[in-house]
């Protein structure tokens, strides 16, 4: 399986992608952000940091690069796109996915593990998962989820939500949610569930010893579905 | 030609920096406000004589770039 993340002037989640998706299989490629071919690939990978120190707005100027137009064709014509964190922020400002992030609520810069709820398997990311309910790592300042009432309705009615913020046992409530995300939504699918943003980082739980498994288990499985 | 654009948050849209902003004033002593709202001001020197034309350019690019409509609203104010 053939894998490619993108590195933007700024990414710093890039080479941390990069051991996790070997780690669990992919052949991967790392993918500069003024190239204006991505390499064949299964999957893309938008990956965390701080593209364009986060100017004007975070992921805006990085999703106006040059690579990022082959990137949309990719997930336009079916490939999987996956944005972490400010790979999140970056597809909502191509509109890949709906919404945006905007600043924390409580205007913290927040770095945790918490616990996410998936809310539909029923796409290549968590089909045949074993377990509901995963725990990752955040550390962000623009994670607040926001939406327009219509586009809320509109994502609601085609599954498009991923995962929630929740505690251990998966109770979504307003406690458990870290940076105001409206209704708790840790990340969205677009339509067609090929293309997933979410702001936790599964390649930070990779390793018992460092951090947690919960995110060998996600890119185990994901390979799995991909094959 | 200079143009400016002004770009806003929506009105729905939490602004919790103009919150804090609001508070810090507030203690300050200015105790007349009712809201602050942060926004952001851009001024753009176009190569264009013509004001409609240039006005018509930032336009784009605020549609394009400057601002995301879904959660801000953008304004040309003046040219010079």
């Amino acid at each position: 399986m053939k894998s490619s993340v993108i590195t933007f002037p700024g990414s710093n989640c890039d080479r941390d992608m990069d051991v996790a998706l070997k780690k669990f299989g992919f052949n991967n490629k790392m993918v500069w952000h003024d190239d204006n071919e991505l390499p064949k690939s299964d999957l893309v990978v938008l990956p965390g940091g701080f593209s364009y120190g986060d100017y004007l707005r975070c992921g805006s100027m990085a999703s106006k690069s040059r690579i990022m137009q082959s990137v949309i064709n990719f997930a336009k014509s079916g490939g999987l796109v996956m944005g972490i964190c400010n790979g999140f922020q970056i597809l909502v400002e191509t509109g890949l996915v709906p919404g945006v992030l905007l600043r924390n609520k409580y205007l913290e810069f927040i770095c945790k593990n918490v616990f996410v709820k998936l809310d539909n398997k029923e796409n290549v990311y968590f089909k045949n998962l074993n377990k509901d309910i995963l725990e990752f790592h955040i550390a962000h300042n623009e994670g607040n989820y926001f939406c327009t009432k219509d586009q809320l309705k509109e994502i609601k009615d085609n599954n498009q939500i991923a995962i929630y913020y929740c505690d251990k046992e998966g109770k979504i409530e307003d406690q458990y949610n870290p940076n105001g995300s409206i209704k708790n939504i840790a990340g969205i699918f677009n339509k067609e569930k090929n293309v997933l943003g979410m702001m936790p980082h599964p390649e930070r739980m990779i390793d018992q010893s460092l951090s947690g498994e919960d995110g060998s288990i996600f890119f185990k499985n994901l390979i799995n579905n991909i094959k | 030609m200079k143009v400016s654009a002004i770009i806003t948050l929506k009105k729905d849209v939490l602004d919790p920096q103009g919150k804090v902003i609001q508070q810090a004033l507030d203690g300050m002593g200015f105790e007349n406000i009712s809201e602050v709202r942060q926004g952001k001001y851009f001024e753009i020197d176009v190569n264009e004589n013509d004001p409609s034309k240039a006005k018509a350019v930032v336009e784009d690019m605020c549609k394009k770039l400057l601002a995301n409509l879904v959660i801000e609203n953008f304004k040309i104010i003046e040219t010079q």
